[in-house]
């Protein structure tokens, strides 16, 4: 099991968001989230990556207790994460973003760069320039890339379409799904965009007031009545 | 044509002290949002450490160059570790708090060294320029800072450690999400900061002897060139103490010294009413 998730509580402050959240997920799955805004869906992925510390409940990853590990320390194990609003390091170059995402291994930056470039054609003429130059979708893109460089075993992903044009949620998808073949990697997705959630999960879970209540395949979303009363967006 | 040349060596002597004094705080402040009141007194205790290490028969180059960045450095991680990292984001606390630290330090370098002021000579001896002598130290301090610049801007450009410094700066919470430990960035970080202060401190040490109440000449020179130059920690530094240190020279070539540092702070003053946010809040914005 790559990560198994029991009872997550947290909230912000005094205010409780997650309710007992649980969850499990394979190595080489793909799940999306779906649910309402203010569910609780990016709350969820901030608990799993440690920016909010659980009141109750069980996160393991691999085995590894982590419900009260810091997020630089749930990095180190193989925990990647692109948050939503992409949180590009706007002063420092597209080469040298992709260089902090390389920081926690040991080994030479210059080949892992190189060799997860190869899948982000996009960005190779844009090295030299400063991160906050980027349009929304190329930043997108380099979030991506950048949490790549850090070999991680499972991928965080935080509606990674939101303001993005289509021709880079298509060249999303491909390297997603790429990287599942290639790599066996393993990803968590929270979308709001139905289209991009069925194309990538194979499974969805549908949070509603911070809690998980169903479970779905990615046919169901094309169920009008379905997706209207558990999820709340009308296609 | 002589006086010119001296002029231009004292010129460039009062920017390189400013810039030494300057750039340990500049690093703290810059990369932690932390105004570290006891700053004057790192470069106090870089003054004595040398001062000390000396008397013991330590050579004076190891003792400035070496032994008095090491000593401050470590109370710099020391004071993180015991007082600042639990203030971050609070910026009068940490302001209250290391007030305090500085009192506390100028009472107990003056319960240990007595409120004298102790000094070392010079070493270098002076040189000629035509019809005037000019001092090598002047020469030296010169040179310290530029070797000091010069190696912040290489760690910040090409190192690991910079990088990684420069991204926690920016943001830290997405570095933290990609393994790198805060923390222990700020740590690090707030020791070279100390280091660098108590380097500057013991450099400066055989110029204006030391006492426990010497930070107060320094912290708010130091506070000027910091607030004068804006968020860029090395092109601030330089470009303010560039500045400041031109007119205060020459206003004092001109006049007597206290005349120069009216005009160091009139300067200032100006300056931060038509540049708020600092000389690169404005220019050399991309700068490191």
């Amino acid at each position: 099991m790559m990560l198994d998730v029991q009872g997550l509580r947290t909230g912000y402050g005094r205010i409780p968001i997650l309710n007992g959240v649980s969850f499990t997920v394979k190595v080489g799955e793909f799940i999306g989230i779906l649910g309402h805004n203010g569910m609780g869906k990016t709350t969820l992925l901030k608990a799993l990556m440690g920016y909010l510390p659980a009141t109750g409940g069980l996160v393991r990853f691999d085995g590894d207790d982590v419900t009260a590990a810091e997020p630089y320390q749930r990095a180190r194990l193989g925990l990647g994460y692109v948050p939503q609003g992409r949180e590009i390091f706007s002063g420092l170059t597209v080469y040298d973003n992709l260089r902090m995402g390389c920081t926690k291994q040991a080994g030479s930056e210059r080949d892992t760069i190189a060799e997860v470039l190869e899948e982000f054609p996009r960005l190779k003429p844009l090295l030299d320039r400063s991160g906050g130059a980027l349009s929304g979708g190329e930043q997108q893109l380099l979030a991506l890339a950048r949490c790549l460089c850090g070999k991680p075993r499972l991928v965080l992903l935080d509606e990674p379409t939101e303001g993005i044009q289509p021709s880079i949620i298509d060249e999303i998808v491909e390297i997603l799904l790429q990287q599942r073949n290639k790599s066996g990697l393993t990803m968590i997705l929270v979308e709001q965009n139905l289209d991009f959630i069925a194309a990538l999960s194979k499974r969805i879970l549908i949070i509603q007031k911070g809690t998980i209540t169903r479970e779905v395949r990615p046919d169901d979303l094309g169920d009008p009545s379905l997706v209207g009363e558990f999820i709340g967006i009308t296609t | 044509m002589d006086l010119i040349a001296l002029l231009a060596i004292q010129v460039l002597y009062a920017i390189a002290s400013l810039a030494l004094i300057s750039v340990g705080l500049a690093i703290i402040f810059g990369m932690m949002r932390v105004i570290n009141l006891a700053h004057g007194e790192f470069l106090m205790l870089g003054g004595y450490a040398a001062i000390v290490a000396t008397s013991h028969g330590i050579s004076i180059w190891i003792a400035m160059l070496v032994v008095a960045p090491i000593v401050v450095g470590i109370i710099g991680v020391i004071v993180e570790m015991t007082i600042i990292r639990f203030l971050y984001g609070r910026m009068v606390d940490t302001m209250l708090a290391t007030w305090g630290l500085s009192l506390f330090l100028v009472g107990l370098t003056t319960a240990i060294f007595g409120n004298t002021t102790v000094g070392i000579s010079a070493p270098l001896g002076s040189f000629q320029i035509g019809a005037y002598r000019t001092s090598g130290y002047t020469l030296f301090v010169i040179g310290v800072a530029v070797v000091v610049l010069a190696g912040i801007f290489a760690v910040l450009r090409w190192t690991r450690l910079g990088l990684i410094a420069r991204g926690t700066m920016q943001n830290a919470n997405m570095a933290a999400a990609l393994g790198v430990n805060p923390p222990r960035v700020y740590a690090v970080t707030f020791g070279i900061g100390a280091a660098l202060s108590g380097l500057a401190g013991a450099v400066l040490a055989p110029v204006s002897g030391v006492f426990p109440t010497i930070g107060v000449a320094y912290v708010a020179k130091s506070f000027i060139t910091v607030i004068g130059g804006g968020a860029a920690i090395l092109s601030g530094t330089v470009s303010a103490s560039a500045l400041f240190g031109t007119i205060n020279q020459i206003a004092t070539f001109a006049t007597t010294p206290v005349f120069g540092e009216v005009a160091l702070l009139a300067t200032a003053i100006v300056l931060i009413r038509l540049l708020p946010q600092g000389i690169t809040g404005r220019f050399f914005r991309r700068g490191l």
